[in-house]
């Protein structure tokens, strides 16, 4: 019987041990991050200017870099929200079955494509294009940026979306039918509204990768640090600022303490709309 | 009637348009890249070492040392998460813990993979002193795909019928027993795909590996786990960004593109086919 036991104590540790990763990838980045609190301060943190490197003042303020995550990540959920749900009710109620069995597995292809390739095509193909079309001087601009993202947030938008939408009880369409709605109307008044939480939840996931998206972006987006609302202009994203400044400050310094607590701030961030979204599915699970 | 008719008809047309449009966005992109790298690969490319920092010559270090990374990856994320999932499936009860254990599942396969990369720096880099090397990248990419080698490895094992433990448990088998003869062996397809799955993933990161293993310029293979390799990732992107003469290297960005792209898709197609495949095979 030790035996029995044995094996289940291993398998208990091995079970454990995502919840002892979540434990030190929060306590790890703390333990980077904290001296931050105690030397600048946090205050530090809430300025408006990111200046790791200079001959007279630094400033860590990473406001800048939140609004570039935000702008665009706004930007690419706008972009990708009517393409993804479009797309979803597409192959889920109207498509054809050969479209069905060939679109999904294809569209989802694309989550399986490295974000480094995605961000190569965009340096090399979109960002020359955007240039044109809009007349900029550069194409590495937020818009750019936002573009790539929302492509890589659609096929996680479809695929979730799809799901909820099949699973809508056939009874629901059939009701609607038998009452004199079209099959427009039906979709719209009463598919779409029943598969609503769970397209709500595709479009937070989608969100959850656009934000915490990094290779991509950095190639695309120019990284400028500065306030802005404007697609047009450069922006720099969290992830992006990590993933440029990480490899060439000192272990220990300020600066490497900064790049912590923008980590934190990420990890924060993404933790929370994944719980968001785990609560809303469940509430609403079909 | 007429009129509902045309709307109908017209909103349709313009969502399969817009179902058309993504499709054929990403048949471009694998199109473009496919098309460029396909002239840049050859024998030498995929043999020779990099010479004048990438500009000219080959990647071998560079396919090695992402072989290396998945090796080391797969070797401690296969084992853990399946005997996770093993727990999950079959010995976890519905209390607060198991509940514990799927949130933090969930939210691991949410975290941002740059985070990884910065607990990685902190755990693996610094705190264990392993410094930039094999055993740090594969230990922080094995923390990032360890949600999927779980999530796919239970519904693996999910899938096989309660009959066949029952049946096994009558005759007076022990639980671990049961498991070992008469569940992993008809779930072990499932745990396949969910590993291949895993390797596509850890193949084509790029920002875990930038702050744990990756060496810029490294033309020579790796001797231990504790030294720094080449990785394709990096390497590409080191190459579009980083080169001095980025136009001049174009071809060499689209080779290493091709090359990864290959290896990533291939082995993401190749987990499909075996999941449908077994799931033929093996019909309840």
């Amino acid at each position: 019987m030790w035996k029995e036991k044995a094996v289940r104590v291993i398998l208990l540790g091995a079970g454990s041990t995502s919840i002892l990763i979540v434990i030190l990838i929060f306590f790890f980045l703390g333990r980077e991050a904290f001296p931050f609190f105690l030397a600048p301060g946090i205050s530090e943190l809430l300025g408006t200017r990111w200046i790791p490197v200079s001959f007279q003042r630094e400033s860590f303020g990473i406001l800048p870099l939140i609004s570039g995550s935000v702008l665009v990540t706004v930007l690419a959920t706008l972009i990708a929200i009517p393409f993804g749900v479009c797309g979803a009710v597409y192959i889920s109620e109207v498509a054809l079955d050969a479209e069905r069995e060939t679109f999904k597995p294809f569209i989802e292809l694309l989550t399986g494509i490295p974000s480094v390739v995605i961000g190569f095509f965009g340096l090399v193909v979109l960002a020359p294009l955007v240039k044109e079309v809009f007349a900029l001087q550069t194409g590495l601009t937020a818009l750019t940026g936002s573009l790539l993202l929302a492509l890589m947030a659609i096929p996680t938008i479809i695929s979730i979306s799809e799901d909820s939408l099949r699973s809508v009880p056939k009874s629901y369409k059939e009701a609607s039918l038998a009452l004199g709605a079209s099959k427009l109307q039906t979709i719209w008044k009463v598919t779409v509204p029943s598969a609503l939480p769970g397209i709500i939840t595709a479009v937070m996931l989608g969100m959850g990768r656009v934000i915490g998206e990094t290779m991509a972006v950095m190639m695309v987006t120019g990284n400028a640090a500065v306030i802005t609302a404007s697609p047009f202009d450069s922006a720099r994203t969290m992830t992006a600022t990590i993933a440029a400044e990480m490899g060439e400050v000192p272990f220990g310094s300020v600066h490497y303490r900064a790049l912590f607590c923008v980590g934190l701030v990420l990890l924060l961030t993404t933790f929370g709309i994944n719980i968001v979204a785990q609560r809303v599915l469940k509430k609403y699970r079909m | 009637m007429m009129k509902t008719g045309a709307t109908e008809k017209a909103v349709y047309f313009s969502m399969r348009a817009v179902t058309y449009l993504i499709v054929l966005v990403i048949a471009y992109i694998i199109f473009d890249i496919v098309w460029n790298g396909m002239r840049v690969i050859n024998w030498d490319f995929l043999t020779g070492y990099p010479r004048r920092s990438g500009a000219e010559g080959g990647i071998f270090p560079a396919i090695v040392g992402t072989f290396y990374l998945v090796l080391g990856t797969i070797a401690l994320a296969l084992p853990l998460g399946i005997a996770s999932a093993i727990y999950l499936s079959e010995y976890a009860g519905q209390g607060r813990f198991t509940r514990a254990i799927r949130l933090a599942i969930i939210t691991l396969a949410g975290v941002p993979s740059i985070v990884f990369g910065l607990f990685g720096l902190g755990l693996f880099v610094i705190f264990f002193g392993f410094g930039s090397s094999i055993l740090a990248g594969s230990l922080t990419l094995a923390c990032l795909i360890l949600p999927i080698v779980i999530v796919s490895s239970e519904e693996a094992l999910r899938s096989v019928p309660a009959s066949l433990r029952e049946g096994s448990l009558a005759l007076g088998a022990t639980k671990w027993k049961t498991i070992y003869k008469n569940v992993l062996p008809y779930s072990m397809s499932g745990m396949l795909t969910g590993a291949i799955l895993g390797i596509g993933r850890a193949a084509g990161e790029t920002a875990p590996i930038l702050l744990t293993v990756a060496a810029f310029f490294l033309p020579r293979l790796p001797r231990s786990v504790f030294d720094q390799v080449m990785a394709l990732p990096y390497h590409l992107y080191v190459l579009a960004t980083q080169h001095p003469e980025v136009a001049k290297v174009r071809p060499m960005q689209y080779g290493t593109a091709l090359v990864l792209l290959i290896l990533v898709l291939g082995v993401n197609i190749g987990a499909i086919i075996l999941r449908n495949h077994f799931r033929k095979k093996y019909r309840w």
